[in-house]
């Protein structure tokens, strides 16, 4: 499967998720996004640029509740909890803003 | 909701050499993905399973993912217990600054950060090891 | 007939090292690769087996392996021989066969 963005074709899984994750850029998550429906604002990015440095650091995708966990240290408790996150990705944190981000589905989501 | 949750002592035991087999890569996804059940969790490192815990691991000339910086997660997977087992470090001319320091934040001291590692010789990693629920073995 | 012989498991793991070094002669060359190369590090248990082998065969150790596994090329034994791939192709021709002791 791909996805086309800005004439050129990226290879993606079944489910959407970039086969290659030095293929990314903002460009992409915007696409990504926009075929979900949704517009991606600061709100957005804070927690894709997060996942992004996640995975850099330790080579995986966190799970949703470390990803909550680690949010509410880095962003503040108000942030650091599933509401506030579900209100961004409705289809679920850790594996929408993962696919925004580019990287793979998070080990242990089902 | 509503039932008692039964928590039980898990233990997975990692025997294996890195990259030679996947048994160390294999365990280290299950162990990430049962962290979602909220058990009491505990991981050993004996055998050559003490190699996959090596510093300064560089897999770019074997062509595989380097998944030595994962284990840095464990904490953040709320994995707190981990034995090294001390006899198997000296059977192989290693001493426990050869290996990876592994901690865990905690939140009720300003994530403060605080030692994973326990360093156990073999008797008493048996008792730790008769104390479990379930031991799974890589 | 000049072989070598190729060890990819650990000597912690199974009597791989020892068979093979028993069947060992002369000509005989000896490449640890993969788990192998643990074989070849300063102070284990099997340090001295390798030492006393150094006198009779020569003995090659793959760097992609070592470096994979953290284990630094300074605790490598004084005498055996770091080599990468292209040198591994060369190994395999030179001999006569090769040996794979799984």
């Amino acid at each position: 499967m791909a996805l086309e963005v800005n004439g050129k074709s990226y290879e993606v899984d079944e489910e959407g998720y970039l086969a290659n994750l030095n293929d990314w850029d903002a460009d992409i998550a915007n696409a990504m996004a926009e075929a979900d429906g949704a517009a991606l604002e600061d709100n957005h990015w804070e927690v894709i640029n997060f996942l992004r440095e996640y995975y850099e650091e330790y080579q995986i995708a966190p799970a949703v509740r470390v990803l909550t966990k680690q949010i509410g240290k880095k962003l503040g408790k108000e942030k650091g909890n599933s509401k506030y996150l579900y209100e961004l990705f409705p289809y679920g944190p850790a594996k929408q803003a993962c696919k925004y981000a580019g990287l793979p589905k998070p080990t242990g989501c089902v | 909701m509503g039932e008692e949750a039964i928590i039980k002592k898990f233990m997975y035991v990692n025997r294996k050499s890195p990259y030679g087999t996947i048994y160390a890569l294999e365990s280290l996804e299950v162990v990430l993905i049962s962290a979602a059940f909220d058990q009491d969790v505990s991981l050993t490192f004996t055998d050559d399973g003490v190699y996959q815990l090596m510093k300064n691991q560089k897999t770019e000339g074997i062509g595989m993912k380097n998944f030595s910086s994962t284990y840095s997660a464990l904490g953040d997977y709320e994995i707190k217990k981990i034995y090294i087992d001390k006899e198997s470090l000296e059977e192989r001319g290693l001493s426990i600054s050869d290996l990876q320091e592994l901690v865990w934040e905690d939140e009720d001291e300003d994530y403060a950060e605080k030692s994973s590692i326990n360093l156990v010789s073999r008797d008493e990693l048996s008792e730790i090891m008769n104390q479990q629920d379930i031991v799974m073995s890589f | 007939m000049s072989m070598l012989h190729t060890v990819n498991k650990s000597p912690f793991e199974n009597s791989s090292i020892s068979s093979c070094l028993a069947m060992c002669t002369n000509d005989s060359s000896v490449l640890f690769i993969e788990d192998g190369v643990i074989s070849v590090m300063k102070s284990t248990k099997f340090s001295d087996l390798i030492m006393d082998s150094l006198s009779k065969y020569k003995i090659y150790a793959l760097k992609p392996d070592l470096e994979a596994r953290g284990l630094s090329l300074d605790n490598v034994i004084d005498g055996v021989e770091i080599v990468g791939y292209d040198e591994f192709v060369d190994l395999t021709t030179e001999h006569d066969s090769v040996q794979s002791w799984l």
